[in-house]
């Protein structure tokens, strides 16, 4: 050992060079990108919170009207009584967004898991099955995603009366297009690996190798894509609201706030359509900020197709 | 009788790796295949063990054609086969935990009673330590995990042995352990093999006959 103690001391130079601190301004600058990000991950995690907190709680600790028209206060301006405003009808719009948002995040996050149950399933079948089976699935994606979402989506909301589950079976079959796609991709790509071969050759019948091996696999690709697809079913719900296709119109909806307050942006009033439309833009930023994080984290190396 | 005739396979039909290939392994027969790197001859065996299907020749089985391949041959025809790569780290899912892996293909034929006995018997044939089953992949080294890799091969008490450079990443004292398993298992079952691998030396030594894969290809090889 003590023969040893000179060399470990006189390090070669090349191992010098390694250990040294790296320039100031490449540290400066890599810490700065590193502080920023976990800044955009506190501050979305804690919008999150508040927006999740605030559509459990409220409706439970303040159990009031939001439908309660009072003709009398009708366009009031944000004050103390009213901290949003009120709208045409004198409804109050902190209580009715508070509602909205309800509404659009339940949307979002049924219609975003179903996609992503429908587009995994898919996207299985194609890659796991592989031949014939593949082409004609994915030319039947091709097929659908070749119709623009939002005319799809009008198409099935017109077919049942107007309601939530509407909207959220017309999300969820419009937006599970690109899971199925990044899930067959994945799925191509491991279905070659020497381990799915040392199962089919251990006897594995096809499902039990998607299932067991490969599905486990795309897991967080998938729920990577289930997260960024919150935001869009969240717009998607605006939208179908927006034009009068959402909910029943006496029901709070962000979209169809806005579009019935569009009349009095035009006198001055800029309340009504300025609070719904942060609280449609607030949290779909936020719930995008989480998931850019997560998906730096489960891919750090190259840039995912999976944005939003 | 594993008989492989006048294949021709790849991954672009235009320009195969492998052609007009045949060899044969007589039952209980070692047979070594040596060959330089990207030659073709882990396709060969990937074809023999019907995991890649060929574009023109066939594959007879125990005087049994080959028709299918992958999930589309016949279990009994996938599982007369045990197989083992070169890489470890590929060939495990890197989710399961040893005893789990070297269990599952009991598990996936409907033998999941005897996996837990099974296990610990083939463990202890391949020479696994019993504290080593409950790690999972990333947790052991390359030769342990390929010792469950072998362990995993053998627990179907296949007719077949395919290892494709199996002891290409370990060093020699656990290529002579693995080697051993392997022989001692073919003794007591009667297995032929077919061993492929670029080392000269150790398949001579290993394998009743070896074959080079420029006497294989013959004339059309350039």
């Amino acid at each position: 050992m003590a023969d040893f103690t000179p060399t470990a001391e006189a390090a070669p130079p090349t191992s010098v060079e390694r250990g040294s601190p790296a320039p100031r301004w490449r540290t400066a600058a890599a810490g700065a990108q590193r502080g920023s990000r976990a800044l955009r991950v506190r501050v979305s995690a804690g919008l999150v919170a508040v927006v999740v907190l605030t559509v459990l709680l409220v409706p439970l600790f303040f159990p009031l009207d939001e439908q309660a028209v009072h003709l009398a206060d009708k366009l009031r301006a944000p004050s103390l009584d009213h901290p949003f405003g009120t709208d045409d009808v004198g409804r109050d719009l902190l209580l009715r967004c508070v509602y909205g948002l309800r509404v659009s995040l339940l949307v979002g996050v049924v219609a975003a898991l179903a996609a992503t149950v429908i587009g995994t399933a898919v996207g299985a079948l194609a890659g796991a099955v592989g031949g014939w089976t593949d082409r004609v699935v994915m030319r039947l994606v091709d097929v659908f995603s070749s119709v623009p979402h939002l005319l799809l989506g009008i198409f099935i909301v017109a077919m049942f009366q107007p309601g939530v589950w509407p909207v959220v079976i017309s999300v969820a079959l419009t937006h599970w297009l690109s899971t199925a796609r990044i899930v067959r991709a994945e799925l191509l790509s491991l279905r070659s690996r020497p381990y799915v071969e040392a199962a089919i050759s251990g006897g594995a019948s096809r499902l039990r190798v998607t299932v067991r091996h490969l599905l486990p696999a795309v897991l967080p690709q998938a729920g990577l894509a289930a997260v960024l697809m919150v935001p869009h079913a969240i717009w998607h719900e605006s939208a179908l609201s927006f034009l009068g296709l959402g909910l029943p119109s006496h029901k709070a909806s962000l979209g169809a706030m806005v579009q019935s307050a569009r009349s009095s942006l035009l006198a001055g009033d800029w309340w009504p359509t300025l609070f719904p439309g942060l609280l449609i833009i607030i949290p779909t930023l936020a719930i995008a900020g989480l998931a850019g994080a997560w998906r730096e984290r489960i891919n750090p190396r190259r840039r995912s197709e999976l944005t939003l | 009788m594993l008989e492989l005739r006048d294949i021709t396979a790849g991954y672009d039909r235009r320009s195969p790796v492998v052609r007009g290939v045949s060899l044969r392994v007589a039952d209980g027969e070692a047979v070594g295949l040596l060959g330089p790197s990207g030659c073709g001859k882990s396709t060969l065996a990937r074809v023999a063990a019907l995991l890649h299907r060929p574009d023109a020749g066939r594959v007879v089985l125990d005087g049994e054609v080959a028709r299918g391949w992958r999930h589309r041959a016949p279990r009994a025809q996938r599982t007369a086969y045990g197989v083992i790569f070169q890489q470890p780290r590929l060939s495990a899912d890197p989710r399961l935990r040893l005893a789990d892996l070297i269990a599952e293909p009991l598990r996936a034929t409907g033998r999941g009673r005897e996996a837990v006995a099974r296990t610990g018997e083939m463990a202890h044939r391949v020479g696994l330590g019993d504290d080593l089953l409950t790690r999972r992949p990333h947790e052991v080294s390359d030769g342990q995990l390929q010792r469950a890799c072998l362990a995993r091969a053998l627990a179907l008490r296949p007719r077949w042995l395919v290892c494709d450079e199996m002891t290409a990443m370990l060093d020699a004292s656990t290529t002579a352990a693995l080697v051993h398993v392997v022989e001692e298992y073919r003794r007591e079952s009667g297995a032929g093999l077919l061993a492929v691998g670029h080392d000269r030396a150790l398949l001579t030594r290993w394998c009743d006959r070896t074959v080079g894969w420029a006497e294989l290809s013959g004339a059309d090889a350039d």
